[in-house]
């Protein structure tokens, strides 16, 4: 088996890793605003709806949410995802579902860090609550929302590996099957891909970090 | 006739009475000092008066326009509610300066956010945001801050984020400006800027109320002043006779407490 073999092997599979990904923050980044602002509402029922929600999504392991979501609506109503790859369809909405929820209480936790004044601020100046938001405290919370994001993103690119429990053929995987032929450094191997990812990752929030030291909030 | 009519204003957080009925009036272009201890009701007056808070009865009166009145049934919708607000301007005790806009941009965002729903904004877009530059710049220059407009409110002293944040609120052109303990977060040796911009809008006849704790200040400058305590408008009167002659003994205890 050629080095080069592996190594294009490795590539396909991570780049389900990588799609997975994509897709996750594609979809979770608004969703967990949307979860946010339920579990801050100020109506009651929404708002402990949306904490009790989070409260399973966070307090049960991932993979047993994937399981959950690939099998459980064929067990149950017979429904099966659509699409040529509906493994990837059912990690994907799992992982959203469960990411969601974690940026939800970064957010949250950005959100309320900022002082009431900013928002009295935009009032007296005429503002509606929707202006006072996009203008004057998204980008507040956004540069103070960095650092725990960057651990989220790091977190979820080595997280996507999970979605091999319900058959996504991601990198692990792939060098799952070389070992089970005899041949064990490519899982070792697999490593590379991902320090390489985070570096990329590092680089890029600290240039984020960089374009926002501006100002201070 | 007075362009501002505060009458019998109540407001209470949970069970403490917090203003148990406060009346008072104010003429175009006069002055007026909100004293009192802390814990007397001061700044929720204010609050109440710029809609930070909702009081729970009693009625304002702007220029002739009522802005709150807890009788009255007629709904407003929020739009008309944040309009009727802008007749009054209010500049804070710790700045609120919008850490993201560079100062300038502070002055005019509001600004800009308004010009948006004019009918002819798509048409002269370029236009209506010069002009507001030029207010803005114009009312900078005013406050002595030419040379910063281009500065993020994190790179400037105490007093010129104060200065900031008077010309942010005149931009609106508020009828009356509303300040609240404007030099309180401030070192005591920039406290002098601040009182010198209030002066200089005194001589151009702006209506302005006050709260403040700078005695000598509010007596040089105010037409007016209101001493309250506990919730109540204690003494008032023109602003030499309460602070040279007081005649309550609350208002004669707590001069001697400032002055000490």
């Amino acid at each position: 088996m050629s080095f080069s073999t592996v190594n294009s092997e490795l590539f396909i599979g991570f780049f389900e890793n990588v799609k997975l990904f994509g897709i996750t923050l594609l979809f979770a980044l608004p969703l967990g605003l949307i979860i946010a602002f339920g579990s801050m509402s100020k109506f009651s029922p929404v708002k402990l709806l949306t904490r009790g929600f989070v409260w399973i999504i966070r307090g049960t392991p991932l993979m047993l949410q994937l399981f959950v979501v690939f099998y459980v609506p064929g067990l149950l109503f017979d429904i099966r995802f659509p699409g040529s790859n509906p493994r990837m369809t059912a990690a994907a909405i799992a992982f959203v579902i469960n990411y969601a929820c974690y940026f939800s209480e970064i957010y949250r936790g950005g959100i309320e860090s900022i002082p009431k004044g900013q928002y009295e601020a935009g009032q007296v100046l005429g503002m509606t609550k929707t202006q006072v938001f996009f203008k004057v405290i998204l980008l507040q919370v956004i540069k103070r929302i960095v650092p725990p994001m960057s651990n989220e993103f790091m977190t979820l690119i080595k997280d996507t590996s999970l979605a091999r429990v319900i058959a996504v053929a991601d990198i692990i995987m792939v060098a799952g099957k070389f070992s089970a032929r005899g041949i064990i450094w490519p899982l070792f191997y697999t490593a590379l891909f991902f320090l390489v990812f985070c570096g990329l990752m590092t680089v890029i929030f600290g240039r984020i970090e960089k374009r926002l030291d501006y100002f201070k909030a | 006739m007075a362009i501002l009519e505060v009458t019998n204003l109540t407001k209470s957080f949970g069970k403490t009475k917090v203003l148990k009925g406060i009346s008072f009036q104010l003429e175009k272009g006069n002055v007026l000092s909100v004293i009192g201890s802390s814990g007397s009701g001061k700044t929720t007056l204010l609050r109440c008066i710029n809609f930070l808070e909702t009081a729970d009865g009693g009625k304002i009166v702007v220029d002739g326009d009522t802005i709150f009145d807890s009788e009255s049934d007629v709904k407003l919708s929020k739009k008309q509610q944040l309009e009727k607000q802008l007749k009054i301007g209010l500049v804070f005790q710790d700045f609120n300066l919008f850490p993201q806009y560079n100062v300038l941009d502070n002055v005019t965002l509001a600004l800009k956010i308004r010009a948006k729903e004019r009918p002819d904004f798509k048409k002269n877009k370029k236009q209506i945001y010069a002009e507001i530059e030029q207010k803005a710049l114009a009312l900078l220059k005013k406050m002595g801050l030419s040379d910063k407009v281009k500065n993020y409110p994190c790179e400037l002293s105490g007093g010129q984020k104060q200065r900031v944040s008077i010309a942010r609120a005149m931009a609106l052109e508020p009828k009356i400006l509303f300040f609240d303990e404007p030099t309180s977060a401030l070192d005591p040796e920039l406290t002098g800027e601040i009182l010198k911009v209030i002066r200089e809008l005194a001589e151009e006849h702006m209506t302005m109320v006050i709260v403040t704790h700078e005695m000598t200040f509010a007596r040089e400058v105010s037409d007016y002043i209101v001493f309250m305590d506990d919730g109540i408008i204690a003494e008032e009167g023109k602003a030499e006779e309460v602070i040279g002659n007081p005649k309550t003994e609350r208002l004669k205890a707590f001069l001697s407490k400032i002055s000490d």
